[in-house]
């Protein structure tokens, strides 16, 4: 049976893992090599390594970063953070990525999903969402680490780019993220039901309960978490024997 | 001990490699076709898109070299795709080692591509020695090739019956493990 996933995501700002409280006032978490070796023994079923600073001058240096994370787990990895090229990607799958995630540079090039999915094929091709639920109710995509907003329902965008070849999305509340009240049920729960592709719920880790409400309630395939990791709040282990108890499905 | 792991630009090759170099073994990847030819072992990685896979392997003049490789050769996803005959992914025609469909997953009810780690049991080779029955593997699939005569273990996703198969077995001396689904 298919189970569903733990993942912890390392936030990484020059060299270092970083957690922040709705993209904002972030801190140091420690070394991304360290945590990559320490998740992926503890029973992680993925890695996701985001560089939240990600320019062309850096980039070599993140990539270095990768392959040695790379190196030193056994897990599937996903890397994202600037990726705008089929150049890009084929780099990163060179150095030991496993997936890629696309946010920005994705949605202000609609053509940039299909060309990755038709190079690497679609399950190689993460869309990563941040979203924010606004006065209306509604929830919108936002770029640029959250930075700027478009009148994009997160709802609209999802669907276009799972047309557009994206294999799985990311989806990370702003509103929820680095608060640990619990993951955004709704959006979450709205986009599972929507789309053919995996969803992933970022944002909100904060107790067990959280991870049961969004694989039992708002039907998450994965759930993605940092700071609860990184900061030893929520053990690997602790948690699947926890959702094992709850008759949710995960890798043991 | 040589082992090759062919390049093919699309293939997470350095994650094959990684985890070769943690059990003490070192790999070439590389797409010359004398070095894969002269290698004791080969491997045939996987991620990727069938299409622009096989026209760089025919680029390369590598279409030619697999099928007629000798020596133990272990397909890994797309790298087990491209052995069978043809892929509905952008409609291609692949190596023919196993006169087999690549077709894609059907469903409305379950997320496509398959994504995560699933189990894999019934096993029928040597392969799996030291595995337990109903080990998890990690899967990240939206197509699936057709049981066969080599299947060696299944796993079961979309329809209860469903099966995705690794298989080993020699065919023209050419051993070949890879994995497998269909709806049985």
């Amino acid at each position: 049976m298919l189970t569903k996933r733990i993942i912890p995501c390392l936030d990484i700002k020059d060299g270092r893992t970083v957690k922040g409280i709705n993209f904002e006032n972030i801190r140091d978490a420690g070394d991304p090599v360290e945590l990559a070796m320490l998740y992926s023994l503890q029973g992680a079923d993925e890695l996701v390594f985001l560089d939240i600073t990600a320019t062309v001058e850096k980039r070599k240096t993140m990539v270095e970063l990768v392959k040695r994370i790379a190196f030193h787990i056994n897990i599937p990895f996903t890397v994202g953070g600037g990726i705008s090229s089929v150049d890009d990607v084929a780099v990163l799958l060179q150095h030991g990525a496993d997936k890629i995630a696309v946010n920005t540079a994705a949605f202000k090039d609609r053509a940039l999903i299909r060309e990755l999915g038709n190079a690497f094929g679609s399950q190689c091709v993460v869309l990563a969402i941040d979203t924010k639920k606004e006065a209306d109710g509604e929830w919108y995509v936002y770029l640029n680490g959250g930075r700027t907003r478009t009148g994009t329902k997160a709802t609209d965008w999802a669907k276009q780019a799972v047309d557009e070849g994206a294999g799985e999305i990311l989806l990370t509340s702003m509103n929820n993220d680095g608060t640990k009240n619990g993951f955004a049920l709704d959006i979450t729960a709205t986009l599972s039901g929507a789309l053919p592709v995996p969803v992933i719920a970022s944002g909100g880790a904060g107790t067990l309960l959280h991870f049961k409400e969004v694989f039992q309630t708002a039907n998450a395939d994965a759930a993605l978490a940092a700071g609860v990791f990184h900061f030893m709040e929520i053990e690997i282990p602790r948690l699947k024997q926890y959702l094992s108890q709850q008759k949710i499905p995960v890798r043991s | 001990m040589k082992i090759a792991v062919i390049k093919y630009n699309s293939g997470n090759v350095q994650s094959v490699k990684y985890a070769l170099q943690r059990i003490g073994v070192t790999a070439e990847v590389t797409d010359d076709a004398a070095t894969i030819q002269m290698s004791d072992k080969v491997i045939f990685p996987g991620v990727g898109h069938a299409g622009p896979a096989m026209s760089y392997l025919k680029e390369k003049g590598l279409d030619k070299i697999i099928v007629s490789l000798k020596q133990p050769v272990l397909g890994i996803c797309l790298g087990m795709q491209l052995m069978c005959s043809h892929s509905a992914e952008g409609d291609t025609a692949c190596l023919g080692i196993f006169d087999s469909e690549i077709k894609l997953f059907g469903s409305s009810a379950f997320k496509v591509p398959q994504v995560g780690w699933n189990n894999i049991y019934d096993y029928r080779s040597v392969l799996f020695d030291g595995l337990h029955e109903g080990d998890f593997v990690y899967t990240v699939n939206s197509y699936y090739a057709a049981l066969s005569a080599y299947t060696v273990a299944k796993t079961d996703y979309i329809f209860p019956r469903s099966a995705i198969w690794l298989f080993w077995r020699t065919l023209q001396q050419l051993s070949i493990w890879s994995s497998i689904l269909e709806e049985v």
